[in-house]
């Protein structure tokens, strides 16, 4: 599926978000939300990102969109709409792009949001609101629109006349199909979807699994998957990173992250989801404690409180971000002295 | 040991729009000391069967249209449902022999009253106790749930505990009162994987120290593949399988069931091609088709599933089913 280049390259992304006390609103103390990342999507390829909530997901996605400003880091990205002409490609930094030069990114690189109920506007009829892209970027003609919208509709599973409707009209497994069709309006190569399924139940979730499966691989898009249930993750995905505390703490190929996880906190992760299926049994790992707080992280390896490997040397430094053999990237000092528990598969 | 009983209970809720048949007609057995697990997907009645056992159903416009919901302790049986759901008998039932844990422990939490107060509360009502014996319990309800220095904590507001920490003083303030019964409607849904495990690992641990019965409720099959003894899979209102957890997961007859489980993705298995889907959505609860609840989203749909609701009939040993694909089954012919 992927041809291997690099849609999306993200360098040292930072967000410090401010927290202020006081009557002058000083600056007390920085939640780091998303702490120094570096990833590269592949054009085509699903790359997961999965989390415990409160660990920087999302707050990565936006940055990523720039729909908040990064404090610090590069995201580049490969345009083919704003290439040079002779030029099959642009690569553009999203993060230092003027605005006008990043509305017309906007049409390549698109979010699809967690909650259906929240993220339609309720006062607008469907076709208005898969419309409403199309007009800000320059469609002009109403009829153009309701025929793009039509289609829009068709790819996602509704029907034309859904068009007239209003939200609350539908279930939402249908919003949520609404929400991916006005992503899709503008015709997007990178589609950042944070959490999609979450918010729908077991039957409806396998339903849109499917649809945004088949709409990669009929129109050619490359996914950042959020989420925090990591059997979906494994699922849809072909790499996954997986974060803490705005680190991320190891990357890998699906396949090679569940059979041979390197750092300790993807193995408790794994070991902590519920298999269904009663007879399955690991040793479950029950980490201790709750994720600290991003406002005060600890020393050393933020995952170290936590971690039933640490030695000294976890709790004072900063273990470094590397890259093992082929593409698998882990963030721990002892990685090459721990024999890890893969997922069982069946 | 039988502790309670569910028969043919209806539940339905009396709304401007129309009558909402929540619960159409359900039966349940609970026995002592094992895990009850409730499966099925938002609007399936899973909760209002919950809250009609405790007495919960907000009337009107809610209405328990008849059935019997039948409480076994020290050798006396009780109709919960003809109690008064404010009176002095179901008051004394309700917090104290069958306790609940709600979903989301923010909002079922007091904000204004620190933990310690909302659980001392329910120990001096119901045992009568003096306010410094309660604090003490308190102070060892705390700690057997895992709160760590429960003596300063006991003093703190729910805003000042995270999201695992509430939902341990939710199961503190829950089994205070050595409760038989514990009713978990989705506990650890607003948790995340990590705190989920640490809470599923202390209810288990908790129901063998205390020796109480749960009925578990949740969406999550993974959830319930291990904390379940007996599984009861609901459809609108319906149960349309119940069985031994094994036969649940290993051996699925009604026609949801098995695509509930081909449906959802597991860490265990490896990627193949499509997620199996169940087509169309759960029907509108006010249009209720008049056979087979699910026959419009069933693959092995038949004319008679159009026309008549399935009776549950026992298919094998303590493996109920409501299909007319299994109707041929009747006692003594089990296949």
């Amino acid at each position: 599926m992927t041809t291997g280049h690099t849609l999306l390259k993200v360098k040292n992304l930072t967000k410090y978000f401010p927290v202020r006390k006081g009557i002058i609103q000083r600056v007390a103390a920085y939640v780091k939300a998303v702490d120094d990342i570096d990833l590269e999507i592949l054009e085509g390829e699903t790359l997961g990102l999965v989390g415990e909530s409160g660990c920087g997901k999302t707050t990565a996605g936006r940055s990523i969109l720039r729909l908040i400003e990064p404090t610090a880091g590069d995201v580049f990205f490969l345009s083919k709409k704003l290439a040079d002409p002779g030029q099959e490609y642009r690569e553009i930094n999203i993060a230092t792009a003027a605005p006008k030069l990043l509305k017309s990114l906007r049409s390549e690189m698109q979010i699809i949001f967690q909650d259906p109920y929240s993220s339609l506007d309720p006062r607008m009829n469907v076709g208005a609101f898969i419309a409403e892209p199309l007009l800000v970027h320059g469609m002009a003609k109403r009829h153009d629109r309701e025929s793009r919208v039509v289609e829009l509709l068709e790819a996602v599973g509704l029907k034309a006349d859904h068009m007239k409707r209003y939200p609350h009209e539908f279930s939402g497994g249908q919003r949520q199909r609404i929400g991916i069709a006005r992503a899709l309006a503008l015709g997007p190569r990178l589609i950042v979807a944070d959490e999609p399924v979450s918010a729908l139940d077991v039957s409806i979730q396998a339903q849109v699994i499917n649809l945004l499966e088949d709409l990669q691989k009929n129109f050619g898009l490359t996914y950042l998957f959020i989420a925090h249930d990591l059997s979906v993750v494994k699922y849809i995905s072909s790499r996954v990173a997986v974060m803490y505390l705005g680190k991320i703490v190891e990357l890998a190929d699906t396949e090679q992250l569940f059979s041979n996880p390197r750092h300790p906190y993807t193995e408790a992760l794994m070991s902590a989801v519920p298999v269904p299926d009663p007879d399955y049994s690991v040793e479950q790992i029950i980490l201790e404690g709750d994720v600290p707080s991003p406002l005060n992280p600890p020393p050393g390896c933020y995952f170290h409180p936590r971690c039933r490997y640490a030695q000294e040397i976890c709790r004072k430094q900063t273990p470094v971000y590397r890259q093992l053999n082929g593409g698998h990237f882990v963030m721990c000092h002892l990685t090459e002295e721990l024999d890890l528990q893969p997922v069982r598969q069946g | 040991m039988l502790l309670i009983e569910v028969r043919d209970l209806q539940v339905s809720f009396h709304t401007d729009d129309g009558i909402i048949p929540a619960v159409a007609g359900i039966d349940l057995t609970i026995e002592r000391e094992k895990t009850l697990g409730l499966v099925g997907e938002s609007g399936c009645g899973k909760s209002v069967t919950a809250l009609s056992i405790m007495g919960l159903i907000p009337s009107p416009p809610g209405k328990i249209e008849s059935g019997q919901v039948l409480f076994h302790r020290n050798g006396e049986v009780a109709d919960l449902t003809k109690l008064d759901p404010k009176g002095p008998e179901m008051r004394a039932i309700r917090g104290n022999e069958i306790a609940m844990i709600f979903q989301e422990p923010m909002t079922s939490l007091n904000p204004v009253l620190t933990i310690g107060n909302q659980i001392m509360e329910a120990i001096i009502l119901h045992q009568q106790l003096s306010k410094k014996e309660a604090r003490h319990i308190t102070i060892e309800m705390l700690h057997a749930v895992g709160i760590p220095s429960p003596e300063l904590r006991i003093n703190e507001y729910p805003h000042e505990l995270s999201g695992g920490m509430r939902q341990r003083a939710m199961i503190a303030m829950a089994l205070c009162c050595n409760p038989s019964m514990l009713i978990a409607d989705e506990p650890t849904t607003a948790l995340d994987v990590t705190i989920q495990a640490q809470v599923l690992k202390l209810m288990n641990d908790l129901r063998r120290d205390f020796k109480t019965s749960i009925l578990f409720i949740t969406h999550d099959l993974g959830v319930i593949a291990h904390m379940a003894d007996e599984v009861v899979v609901m459809y609108l209102g319906k149960v349309v399988e119940s069985a031994q957890v094994r036969d649940i997961f290993h051996d699925p007859r009604h026609p949801y069931t098995k695509g509930l489980m081909k449906s959802i993705p597991s860490l265990t298995t490896r990627k193949k091609k499509r997620l199996f889907t169940i087509e169309g959505v759960v029907p509108d609860l006010f249009e209720l088709p008049s056979g087979c609840g699910f026959e419009p989203r069933c693959v092995e749909s038949m004319e008679v599933c159009k026309r008549r609701i399935p009776p549950l009939l026992e298919v094998a040993a303590g493996h109920k089913v409501a299909c007319w694909l299994w109707a041929h089954c009747q006692e003594g012919n089990i296949s």
